[in-house]
């Protein structure tokens, strides 16, 4: 499109300030991997600086070995997939329904959801609520919690406001229901923001800590991440505190160090792995709809 | 009811409101998840904050239990801690606005000038933090800053530096929650203004060419004032979380060592909340807390109209 200007000076500062960017973000990243895979007794001493040494995949190995961590990624990918199928049943067609101007009481329902983003009954009240329902300590809570988020069901409103109402008309029409068309028309047409849903909704589940740590009691229903903060923080943390404890705690640091990098990528590699098919869509707009309301 | 029918467009107007309401029944059923879901998780609990102004007690329930007026509050101002909460929540909230708001308006300008593969993997790379877990942000910060394992500590002594145990000192707890969360998010952050950069009017860059304007001249005069809608409203609704510093990272970063700066209103509340079970007084420091955010929402939007004339509501 445009002509092939000389190599600028502007030109070089952006490129750098970009590569610094990069190896800021790629740095720790690096490390953990590199890490994951090196010698246990040199992780734990600290000498991987960049690149694996003494490669060996103990830390995998160790890690189908420990009960917890494969129950709870049994559980983070049962919350992630029917958590995520909730979302999607609930979210969706309510930011549909949305953008028809002829609903009475659309505003008012617009308002009932916005209000929620700004105000809220905090979190005591909530955990008193979810008690009193008998929802305390069960696997529906997970899936149920948080199935439906304004933010996202702008998001859908604004983009299936932006779509042509033609085909909707004419399937009206002939005889078709608005929930048949939404699903066997819109729907078909919506991949995008199907893709961005299904990641922003999979990731927060796959990522949550905090309402399992709430609502959940039983260790056999905890998902992945209660269990990686027991390994990566708290066990370190009360290591530090007997740092004086000597080889004992040098062994015990060790065997740690072993599962603790092999943990964080498998517990990170599936979002890290779906989410550059997902990219193409970010830019694409999908965002801005939600900026202006 | 008249709100209604003036909302409706000329044709709709001639039917009744029953007939309208009928034809839209499949709508309705649309909405009616997420309406019980809201009026369920949203709106319940909203009626439950009036233990704030109570005595709850478990076996009482919230309608049974004493209404004590606005002792809760009372007691929460007047505490050991309250000025110490204070002061970590807004100081860790204004540290992370002031560090975290512009650079991912920076990163967004710089990608904009970037091109091809090269902006394709910086965008990428630059995205990926976004979707790591707060417990494994905290995980791989806990390993990397070690004093005995980790990596920053190996470097820092063959430098000549000592080590430094910095998750376990309240000195250090600001600037690691308001860096991490930069390495986190700047890039994610920065979609919403690259997607607004990508509404410049490519004539105002014709014109500037024409008159010799150099790239950087382009950038402060074409296309930072497109993007300043985007930032103001950014901006109103960053202010309004102000009082609000979130729990989730805070908790996972919070150890004995370090608490006298990483204690903020949302873990003493939940603290003294779900773990010592003090339902009425933690729920009242919640509301309070809430009521904060609101107000300040409600100002900067009102500045916000007075200054720039757009604002979210």
């Amino acid at each position: 499109m445009k002509k092939r200007k000389k190599i600028t000076l502007f030109d070089v500062v952006v490129h750098i300030i970009s590569g610094i960017l990069l190896v800021m973000v790629l740095y720790p990243l690096i490390v953990v991997v590199s890490s994951s895979f090196s010698d246990p007794a040199l992780v734990a001493t600290g000498k991987i600086v960049l690149l694996p040494k003494g490669i060996n995949i103990e830390g995998y190995k160790a890690l189908l070995g420990n009960r917890d961590i494969v129950t709870g990624y049994a559980n983070a990918i049962f919350y992630t997939v029917f958590g995520t199928i909730i979302n999607l049943i609930v979210t969706l067609p309510a930011g549909y329904a949305l953008t028809k101007n002829k609903v009475p009481g659309r505003n008012l329902f617009m308002t009932l959801f916005m209000i929620t983003m700004y105000f809220s009954g905090g979190l005591i009240p909530t955990f008193l609520l979810v008690n009193s329902l008998g929802l305390y300590n069960t696997r529906l809570i997970l899936l149920i919690w948080g199935a439906f988020s304004t933010y996202n069901c702008i998001i859908c409103r604004s983009f299936f406001a932006a779509m042509p109402t033609e085909l909707e008309e004419a399937a009206e029409i002939d005889g078709c229901n608005p929930l048949r068309s939404f699903i066997q028309i819109i729907l078909p047409l919506s991949k995008a923001l199907l893709g961005v849903m299904v990641l922003y909704f999979g990731v927060a589940h796959w990522n949550s800590y905090f309402s399992a740590m709430i609502y959940i009691k039983d260790d056999a229903m905890q998902p992945l991440q209660v269990f990686l903060r027991r390994i990566l923080i708290l066990a370190q943390t009360a290591a530090m505190n007997v740092e004086e404890g000597g080889e004992y705690a040098a062994a015990m640091a060790e065997r740690e160090a072993l599962i603790r990098y092999a943990v964080i990528v498998v517990s990170s590699a599936p979002l890290l792995i779906v989410y550059p098919f997902l990219q193409k869509y970010f830019d694409k707009g999908v965002l801005i709809g939600s900026v202006k309301g | 009811m008249n709100k209604k029918n003036k909302k409706g467009n000329g044709k709709a107007k001639s039917q009744s409101l029953k007939t309208r309401i009928w034809k839209s029944r499949f709508y309705y059923l649309m909405l009616l998840p997420a309406v019980a879901y809201v009026l369920i998780f949203n709106y319940a609990p909203m009626y439950g904050l009036q233990i704030a102004f109570k005595n709850y007690k478990f076996s009482l329930g919230i309608m049974g239990s004493k209404w004590i007026g606005f002792r809760n509050f009372t007691d929460f101002f007047t505490s050991y801690s309250f000025p110490q909460l204070m002061e970590n929540t807004f100081v860790l909230s204004f540290y992370q606005i002031l560090i975290g708001f512009p650079i991912p308006i920076i990163v967004a300008l710089v990608l904009n000038e970037l091109k091809g593969k090269f902006k394709k993997i910086t965008q990428t790379v630059l995205y990926a933090p976004h979707f790591i877990s707060m417990v494994v942000l905290v995980g791989i910060m806990t390993t990397m800053l070690s004093p005995s394992q980790g990596v920053v500590n190996t470097l820092l002594e063959s430098i000549g530096l000592e080590r430094i145990y910095f998750m376990g000192s309240s000195k250090y707890f600001r600037h690691l929650y308001v860096w991490s969360g930069v390495w986190q998010n700047m890039g994610w952050s920065a979609i919403v203004y690259l997607a607004a950069l990508a509404g410049v009017d490519p004539a105002l860059h014709e014109a500037a060419d024409i008159d010799g304007a150099t790239r950087m001249q382009k950038i402060l005069h074409i296309n930072l004032p497109t993007i300043m809608p985007t930032i103001v409203i950014m901006l109103i609704l960053r202010m309004g979380q102000i009082a609000s510093v979130g729990y989730e990272k805070v908790y996972l970063m919070q150890n004995n060592l370090n608490v006298s700066t990483a204690e903020v209103i949302s873990t003493y509340v939940y603290k003294r909340g779900i773990v010592n079970m003090n339902y009425s007084f933690s729920t009242a420091i919640g509301l309070f807390n809430n009521v904060v955010n609101v107000t300040m929402l409600l100002i900067s939007n009102k500045i916000s109209k007075k200054i720039s004339g757009s604002g979210l509501f």
